[in-house]
This record gives structure tokens, sequence and C-alpha cells, in this order.
């Protein structure tokens, strides 16, 4: 099983991290603490799972991308 | 229907310009809506001198790709155009163009104010401001 894994702009900044593949999880809850060694998760934290918003709780399969950022401040 | 993701400087109205021009529907137009969100030097009390624009490249074209979709399963409108910068950006810059086009103005109206509203509140873009010495992420969009 390998899960590739994003982190974005403050979070990136805050876990020292952009990127990361590990290689067991059974949520998106699982592939952050896995990948962060059981950083604080911040409240406002987003998921995204293959480039869709998920939920903390959503299921992660073999070969998926999850992607951890702050509430988006675009426009 | 456009999508433009751009590290380089845009003139927004030559945006909307060159695709309306292009656009093979253009007589069937009726009405155009546009908004154009601009850079500013200040925020929250503080001096803006520059700004980082960071997004998540594959989920953003995808994104506004999928808010053109809704928009238009939810309106009449014939035609829509999204340009984001990305990247370095300056004060006055254009940050982001939404332009929709329909036979009548509340659908082009109603859709153009939707897209940016969503776009503001969803679209994976984060800015990180220049202020004095220091460089801030901004952590919210105002309310409106």
């Amino acid at each position: 099983m390998s899960i590739q894994v994003k982190f974005f702009a403050s979070l990136r900044e805050q876990i020292g991290l952009a990127d990361s593949i590990i290689e067991q999880a059974s949520t998106a809850d699982e592939v952050w603490a896995i990948a962060t060694d059981n950083a604080e998760r911040p409240d406002n934290m987003l998921v995204a799972i293959n480039l869709e918003y998920a939920k903390l709780n959503s299921s992660v399969s073999d070969g998926d991308e999850v992607a951890f950022f702050p509430p988006v401040t675009g426009g | 229907m456009a999508i433009i993701i751009s590290e380089q400087i845009f003139d927004p109205w030559k945006l909307i310009s060159k695709h309306q021009q292009q656009s093979q529907l253009a007589s069937q137009f009726g009405a155009t809506a546009s908004f154009i969100g601009s850079m500013r030097d200040f925020n929250d009390d503080h001096e803006v001198s520059q700004m980082v624009l960071e997004h998540y490249p594959e989920m953003t074209q995808r994104y506004l790709e999928k808010l053109e979709a809704d928009a238009k399963r939810q309106w009449p409108i014939i035609d829509c155009l999204i340009a984001h910068r990305v990247g370095h950006i300056n004060p006055a810059d254009a940050i982001v163009v939404i332009a929709c086009w329909s036979a009548h103005r509340r659908a082009a109206l109603d859709a153009c104010n939707w897209l940016i509203e969503e776009l503001k509140f969803k679209a994976p873009f984060w800015k990180k401001e220049t202020r004095n010495d220091s460089d801030v992420w901004v952590e919210h969009n105002t309310s409106g």
C-alpha cells in the first residue's frame, strides 16, 4: 500500500514537510497521524482525497493522494 | 468556458474582451457580468508590500472547472471565464477575474456573484502577505 501525502501553505510550514509517502492507513485522520508523527491537528484544517474535499474519517486506499491544508484565501 | 491560472501579470479587461471576441457564441450574448479582484496595499490595518499566492495546482484546475459546470447547471449562462493569479503579486495587480455571459442580465449577474463567493471560500488558493518585515499567511477571507 502506498499513499501520497501533501501539505500546503501555513500547514506545510508548521509541519516542516511538503509531501510524504506512507505505507499504511485506513482513514485520512490516520494518514495525518502517521505522516506527521502525531502532530497536533488544527481544528480548521481541510482535507482532500484525490483532489476532492473529504472528511477526516473518510477512507483511503492504495494509490490515493491525501492533502491537508488550512482554510483557503484566494480571490 | 475557460480557466486561466497564471503566474504572469494580466490585464483583466483585455482578458474579458479577448474571450468575448473569440467566442463562437458572441452573437447570443445579451449580458456580460464581471468581477475583478485586485491586490490592496493594506489588510487588517497593516501595510502590505507584496504577496505570494500559493495553490494546489491539480485540485485548483479541477475545482474551478467544477464551479463553471455547477454555475452552468444553475443558470442559463452561455459562456464563462475564470482567471486567477498565482505566485508573486504586487499591489494593484489583478488577482482574480470572473466573467459570465448570458442572454439576459439576471443569469449573468447571479452566476458571477455565486462564482466569486464559491471561489473565495473553497478553491485551494492561499495568500501570504509581506507586511513590513514579516511574511504572514492570511488566515481567512473577508465576509464581503
